[in-house]
């Protein structure tokens, strides 16, 4: 032993064994103790976290998309309906050799490659029992191909869905809207699981989406215990789903169809309205797309061959799209001036236009003397240029405000441009400058600064062929509307002279209805698109730059029920485009087959319905990668 | 213990309730891997049930060895599981995988388990062989300190931090109860604390290290690498107090629970059996632990109570790195619960430890004697 401070021993080790095995057996004995509070923490003071946590790994919940409530017309018939449709989809979890299952899948139903990638994408980023959809809307033989090779084909999961089918196609179009697959905003916004379940769409434009909450239903529910591995072990419930409501329109689906086609190739819109309780029978606005392709998911190529076509055949024109109204505007004129205590009999000599100033306004031809009777039935300019400098246009406005123009109506739409009714007060609101004279006249033949949408415009119609207050509508049943606050013989005045318009001495004598005791009034309108320069009017060169033609009217005469506007964008003039149409359109609804053969003759010279050209248009602008030239009509007289 | 006078005399020696608490702890663990099956003694069951007769009977065969053949072999037993080591290790290169065992056709040795064993029996018998005036002196020192990083640096190369950790800490211990003075384990613990950023960043392998992370943050990836210690924890917590009821445990019947028969068992019962099964079997395990510590204490001689006390240390070592991983207090390694988990080799070197244990309470209760 050298000099260690302390003399070690074999006893005195074995001591210091003993102290220090006692604190290991300590040792042992609080680790224990730890593990066992440890313990006692998680199943007692963490049990109901972790009780729901194992439940949620345990419990899965599938949704169960309900069908979509039908759309049907105002007899009932269908207008947006469910059709079965045959759909694959993957369950991420229950897949063995996903990429191999992919191939064979994109093999069996010819997926084009851009599908295959976007399948990739979606099952990466799914969550394990969610299912990830390959491809819906397919044919039974595709179907049943999956189906048999089941078997080899682990976590495919074949179904049977619902979806959209729009039987009037296009026709349609711009009213219904069109479903698709929520998008991650629209998820975002409602946190709804149910849209993101496979195969679930929701609306997208128009009436499905305006109306989702009605139309889409309840889900149901089916609560399963699955394994880790995705595997389903059992069902625990099933709670049933609640398909929609079914919407009924206000829409006559017959009179719809009719008035897009006999619209024809032509870019505009047609209303009718049922001039007692505002329902709206129609409202047709061309060339639209087609629902059915956009509810099917549409190709970036059908998108870019709508969105650069002049005609627009995104926009609904009978709600988005603004006009001058033009001549139409001249019954309300007739309404407000009659109102103001001008005397009808009191005539205007017509010499061709209006002097103002140093300024001529022109007339579209000589009248000579004019009352209002005539002045309606001819269009005559210089009468109401006249009779517009006497009362001034702020005691027109709010006739024409009364009769509906500049209003944005109470309707189910997502959205409505409502225009413009100005007065002296708007001019100074809006430009800070004093209203003129010269405003005045532009504004009462619809030009200057006021514009209407064709809804408008059938509104104000309606209104002066029932002299009540109708408020348009699509969905369910109006009830006879109140009368407005006009004498009647102040009515009588103006839908005389729009008689005089279609069947007596007026401006469009060739639209007078072909059947037996049923005369319609109306009114043309030719709005010019830029100002006329060196005195060329809007009648020739470039579609985009000609005259649109309207037409508002209303039958039968002797007791009013349908009132209708016709907008056709640059047609050109409202007697030779628009009338015809209104023409045709009130006859389907006193004599179906009579219109519908006039229909069939045109249609045969237009190269097919609606359906058929838009193949065509589709074909020949995949060929050209062009819109293809506006047919160019030979000239004729102005309205 | 009196012996009962209708047994014969080394039968009725046998420290019984010990082995009636090991026969407890694993017949529970027969249960519990029963109902893991879903109902079923196989593929689990009756397998670790036979293994557990074998070893069972190897330990008390083992209790009849007298402790200075232990003592005896402790070196050239050392010396063979290094050899051992080395070959797995040569091979496992030439293999280029992790290599941890030797294939001898009927059985699958791993060195590394032995050497769980094997240290504690070097470091005991150096002890013993150490003058006790030399015990604060370096040559103290160096030597343990040798037996135990040869084969702690192998196993962490094969790699096996769990293993090697195990190996590190039944060694260190025994320097501990050898007597060295206090402040080297202090010293070194510093050190230790010290070197834990270098180790990580330069002796974990990524694996490793991503354990680490989850450790300390489990919630972060709970579908990824996260996802054991998460479901365990569901196991465990969801359990409660009575549990779900025997064959009614979803995590592992529904396959969340990874691992639910071996390493993570302890969750599997923890869910059917509740507080009211984890605690009877963790009391279980802590008394065993008292019963090897009370043989360490009693042992009459130096390599004995070395011996001993190195051992029960093993067990505890396995039995609370297990737990507090299935509780999410330690990052994942690979250390299952003994006597509980299926599985041979933790099994084989508890039931080894055992039988040494119970060869050096005979020992002592036979110088008792006479």
């Amino acid at each position: 032993m050298k000099s260690s401070k302390k003399l070690i021993t074999e006893a005195a080790q074995a001591f210091t064994f003993t102290r220090r095995a006692f604190v290991l057996g300590g040792a042992h004995a609080a680790v224990g103790g730890v593990i066992a509070t440890r313990m006692a923490f998680l199943s007692i003071h963490e049990n109901e976290h972790y009780k729901l946590l194992s439940e949620s790994n345990r419990v899965q919940l599938i949704l169960v998309p309900p069908p979509r409530g039908w759309i049907v017309d105002r007899h009932g018939k269908p207008v947006a309906i469910n059709r079965s449709d045959f759909r694959v989809d993957l369950i991420p979890d229950q897949m063995r050799d996903g990429e191999r299952t992919v191939m064979r899948l994109a093999h069996l139903l010819s997926l084009p490659p851009d599908e295959i990638r976007r399948i990739r994408d979606d099952l990466e980023a799914a969550a394990g029992y969610q299912p990830v959809e390959v491809a819906s809307n397919l044919s039974y033989e595709q179907y049943a191909a999956v189906t048999v090779r089941l078997p080899e084909l682990p976590g495919v999961a074949p179904q049977r869905g619902f979806a959209r089918f729009y039987p009037d196609g296009a026709a349609v179009g711009h009213l219904i809207g069109y479903v698709g697959i929520a998008n991650a905003k629209e998820y975002e916004a409602e946190k709804n699981p149910l849209l993101i379940t496979p195969g679930f769409k929701i609306g997208k434009e128009g009436l499905e989406k305006t109306q989702e909450q009605r139309l889409r239903g309840m889900p149901g529910g089916k609560r399963i215990e699955v394994t880790a591995g995705g595997k389903l072990v059992r069902e625990l419930q099933a709670k049933p789903e609640v398909s929609g409501s079914p919407l009924p329109l206000t829409i006559d689906a017959g009179l719809q169809a009719y008035a897009a086609r006999r619209l024809g190739p032509e870019s505009g819109s047609c209303v009718v309205l049922d001039c007692l309780t505002g329902d709206i029978l129609a409202i047709a606005s061309m060339p639209a797309y087609d629902p059915n392709s956009f509810s099917d998911g549409i190709g970036s190529d059908e998108w870019r061959m709508l969105s650069e076509n002049e005609r627009r055949p995104l926009v609904n024109k009978t709600l988005n799209a603004l006009y001058p109204p033009g001549s139409t505007l001249k019954p309300m004129a007739s309404l407000a001036l009659l109102h103001h205590g001008i005397d009808p009999d009191e005539t205007v000599g017509c010499g061709g236009g209006y002097r103002l100033g140093n300024r001529t306004f022109r007339c579209l031809g000589r009248h000579g003397p004019m009352n209002m009777h005539r002045a309606i039935a001819k269009s005559c300019n210089t009468y109401f240029y006249s009779m517009a400098r006497r009362v001034g246009y702020d005691a027109i406005a709010p006739v024409a405000r009364a009769l509906g123009l500049g209003a944005k109506y109470d309707l189910p739409v997502s959205s409505q441009s409502y225009g413009t009714i100005p007065d002296s007060a708007w001019k100074q609101r809006k430009y800070d400058q004093l209203w003129s004279q010269s405003d005045s006249l532009n504004a009462v033949i619809g030009q200057g600064y006021v514009l209407t949408n064709p809804l408008q415009l059938a509104v104000m119609s309606a209104r002066l062929a029932s002299g009540r207050n109708v408020q348009p509508r699509l969905i369910g049943r109006g009830a006879l509307a109140d009368l407005l606050p006009f004498r009647p013989e102040h009515f009588q005045v103006v839908r005389g002279g729009m008689w005089e318009v279609v069947n007596g001495n007026g401006t469009a004598g060739r639209s007078k209805l072909p059947l037996n005791g049923v005369d319609m009034g109306g009114k043309t309108g030719t709005a010019q698109v830029r100002r006329i320069a060196g005195g060329q009017r809007g009648q020739g060169g470039a579609w985009k730059y000609r005259d649109h033609g309207l037409f508002v009217c209303f039958a039968p005469t002797d007791n009013p029920r349908y009132a209708c506007s016709v907008v056709i964008e640059h047609g050109m003039g409202g007697s030779r485009a628009a009338a015809p149409v209104a023409r045709d359109v009130l006859t389907y609804l006193f004599d179906r087959e009579k219109a519908l053969e006039t229909l069939d003759d045109f249609e045969r010279g237009w190269g097919g319905g609606i359906a058929d050209r838009a193949a065509q248009q589709a074909a020949r602008w995949r060929a050209a990668r062009d819109t293809p030239p506006a047919p160019v009509p030979p000239a004729a007289p102005v309205a | 213990m009196k012996p009962a006078q209708f047994l014969p005399a080394p039968v009725a020696q046998l420290p019984w309730r010990m082995l009636f608490l090991v026969m407890a702890i694993a017949g529970f663990g027969l249960v519990v891997l029963y109902s893991a099956a879903g109902g079923s003694v196989t593929p689990w069951a009756l397998n670790q049930g036979v293994r557990f007769g074998f070893f069972f009977a190897v330990a008390v065969a083992l209790s009849r060895v007298p402790e200075r053949w232990f003592r005896d072999a402790a070196f050239p037993a050392y010396a063979l599981f290094l050899l051992l080591l080395f070959v797995v290790e040569a091979v496992g290169f030439v293999g280029k995988g992790a290599q941890r065992w030797i294939d001898l056709g009927f059985i699958r040795l791993q060195p590394s388990e032995f050497m769980k064993i094997g240290v504690v029996l070097a470091v005991a018998r150096f002890y013993d062989l150490l003058p006790a005036g030399e015990i604060r002196r370096w040559t103290a020192i160096w030597p343990a300190g040798l037996l135990i990083s040869v084969p702690v640096v192998l196993v962490m190369l094969q790699p096996d931090l769990g293993t090697s950790l195990m190996i590190m800490g039944g060694g260190v211990i025994v320097m501990f109860l050898a007597g060295l003075p206090l402040r080297l384990f202090v010293g070194s613990a510093l050190a230790g604390a010290a070197a834990i950023p270098f180790a990580y960043f330069f002796l974990l392998h990524e694996y490793q290290r991503k354990r680490v992370t989850i450790f300390l943050e489990p919630e972060a990836d709970p579908l990824g690498a996260g996802y054991h210690i998460t479901q365990s924890k569901i196991a465990i917590g969801s359990g409660g107090v009575f549990g779900k009821g025997f064959l009614q445990g979803t995590q592992s019947h529904l396959d969340y629970l990874p691992e639910g028969h071996t390493d993570f068992v302890f969750a599997t019962m923890a869910e059917e059996w509740g507080l009211l099964g984890g605690l009877p079997l963790i009391l279980g395990f802590v008394l065993l632990l008292r019963w090897g510590m009370g043989v360490a204490m009693r042992a009459e001689t130096r390599f004995g109570r070395l011996t001993a006390a190195g051992l029960t240390n093993t067990i505890f070592l396995y039995f609370s790195i297990n737990l507090l991983m299935v509780m999410g207090l330690a990052p994942v390694v690979g250390i299952p619960l003994p006597l509980f988990s299926f599985g041979g080799s933790a099994m084989m070197t508890v039931m080894f430890c055992l039988g040494i244990l119970m060869s050096i309470d005979r020992a002592s209760s036979l110088s008792l004697r006479w």
